[in-house]
């Protein structure tokens, strides 16, 4: 009971914890970022792919997911323009191929000369999961004979002699959930021997963490809005993410402040009932 | 006849699925191929018979007049709105029955469909999963209390990888010499999500699987009958 008095309203917990995401958001604190391997993995499958490569980007997620996975997601499509990559959007989420499109929008200005079917196809979005993956790996045309905006791929420059997953350099989904990169690695990876890579949430991270292994089913992984951040430092360009950074850090430690602070509430009442 | 008939069909389909993935050649291989294909179209029908479904209960909600049957009515008419405007005007690049709704566009910016996307729906999905920011710091503030020892280890790697997850973390511990680097709290968050997590994730992954084939198996059989609605 003791324990239970002593406890603060929660009311002040979301008053703390909205400052502590706004303030650093106005402020802009720039706290330092250190890369993680795996992130690293991610960037270098990327950087080590030679120009001209076609690639799957999936874009598995919807809005509700937007603020962490949207920022890594468009890290990774601006270093395939850099590099000269031809992106394949496919998306296993209905909302995804907003997210693409939106992705690419933003881009825009800053790679002017990007052709819509020479260096980039959005191919929508298709039911399925899993074994839409399984029919891509044996005819991708046969699953997607149109784009989004239904042309035939037939007339897409980009689409030409892509028939499977053969002729494609990796994929790289970015996930919140099922399905998404679980199916990608399940399929792309071990049974199409695809190089698979992606992005998760963070708070989906520790699931999809085993399939970073030796046997590289996943080449590396970006984790939530630090995996995120972490990338825009790779690729030199201070996005959301960065500014993000500072807000999630200030509020993971307001949370530790919490719980350090209810512990030893509950050590002060416990040690007042064993005097009683 | 009526219950054979899906019991027979699942034991024939969920068997020639089972030998084609150890013998992926004809017949096999095509069979499985063309039940895929079968799978997917189901899968686009599923969408379709998914929206009929919840323009259904939540029509029979606000009929019989149940519960907070107000809220279900927010539910259908932002439906049929979604719906409708997504039919008759399109969406960004597609046209609609009633065109691409030029006037509307130069109104409002864009095609109503995308207006509505763009400025309610991503809104409201990105603020209930920031909300989780809120609760996550009050649950957290109630449920980690190190009453046991099991409490207190997980108190302690909750800590650790919450800082470490953080530029404080790198911070904090940043100045520690390379030769010491084990010290540096992304490197200990780094250790935890690597190895006890990896491990202990596995080995849900692993019970998970095997609980998948059980029932897989149940429904072959014609054990598990669930599906069928009833028994």
């Amino acid at each position: 009971m003791a324990e239970k008095k002593k406890q603060l309203d929660r009311r002040w917990i979301f008053l703390t914890i909205f400052l502590g995401v706004a303030l650093p958001l106005i402020l802009k604190i720039g706290l330092p970022i250190s890369v993680s391997e795996n992130v690293r993995n991610v960037y270098e499958l990327v950087e080590n792919t030679p120009p001209d490569s076609k690639v799957i980007l999936s874009f598995d997620y919807d809005p509700a997911s937007k603020p962490e996975l949207h920022p890594m997601a468009r890290a990774v499509v601006k270093q395939c323009f850099q590099k000269n990559l031809k992106i394949i959007f496919t998306a296993l989420w209905p909302m995804g191929v907003q997210m693409a499109s939106d992705i690419v929008d933003q881009l825009k200005d800053e790679f002017p000369n990007l052709k819509y079917g020479e260096n980039y196809v959005n191919l929508g979005y298709k039911a399925g999961g899993m074994v839409t993956i399984q029919a891509m790996g044996r005819n991708l045309r046969a699953i997607f004979p149109q784009d989004m905006n239904g042309t035939s791929i037939d007339e897409l420059p980009i689409m030409n002699g892509v028939n499977n997953f053969e002729t494609i350099a990796f994929v790289i989904s970015f996930s919140a959930g099922d399905p998404g990169i679980k199916q990608w690695v399940q399929v792309a990876h071990d049974t199409y021997k695809l190089k698979t890579s992606g992005g998760v949430t963070g708070v989906s991270a520790p699931a999809i963490l085993p399939y970073v292994n030796e046997q590289k089913q996943l080449t590396g992984l970006i984790a939530g809005l630090k995996g995120a951040a972490e990338y825009e430092k790779l690729i030199r360009t201070l996005g959301t993410a960065t500014s993000g950074m500072d807000a999630q850090s200030l509020a993971h430690l307001i949370i530790i402040v919490f719980i350090l602070t209810a512990n030893i509430n509950f050590w002060i009442a416990k040690k007042k009932e064993k005097k009683k | 006849m009526k219950r054979k008939l899906p019991l027979l069909l699942t034991f024939f389909i969920g068997i020639l699925m089972i030998i084609s993935e150890f013998i992926p050649h004809k017949p096999f291989g095509s069979i499985s191929g063309e039940v895929e294909n079968w799978f997917l179209i189901i899968s686009g029908f599923a969408i379709i018979l998914g929206q009929l479904s919840l323009f259904k209960v939540n029509w029979f909600k606000i009929r019989y007049k149940e519960q907070n049957w107000q809220y279900y009515i927010i539910t259908l008419v932002s439906f049929i709105v979604m719906v409708a405007l997504g039919i008759f005007w399109g969406t960004e690049k597609n046209p609609g029955l009633l065109g691409n709704g030029n006037q509307i566009s130069a109104f409002i910016g864009s095609k109503p469909f995308d207006y509505l996307f763009d400025n309610i729906y991503q809104h409201l999905q990105a603020t209930m999963f920031s909300l989780l920011a809120f609760f996550i710091a009050s649950a957290a503030y109630r449920a980690f209390i190190a009453r046991t020892f099991e409490s207190t280890l997980l108190l302690v790697a909750a800590i650790l990888v919450m800082l470490g997850n953080t530029s404080i973390g790198f911070l904090l511990t940043g100045w520690i010499p390379d030769s010491l680097n084990f010290l540096h709290l992304p490197k200990i968050t780094e250790f935890i999500m690597k190895y006890p997590t990896t491990a202990g994730q596995r080995a849900i992954m692993i019970g998970a699987a095997l609980g998948i084939i059980g029932s897989s198996i149940r429904i072959i059989l014609g054990i598990e009958r669930s599906y069928l609605g009833g028994d």
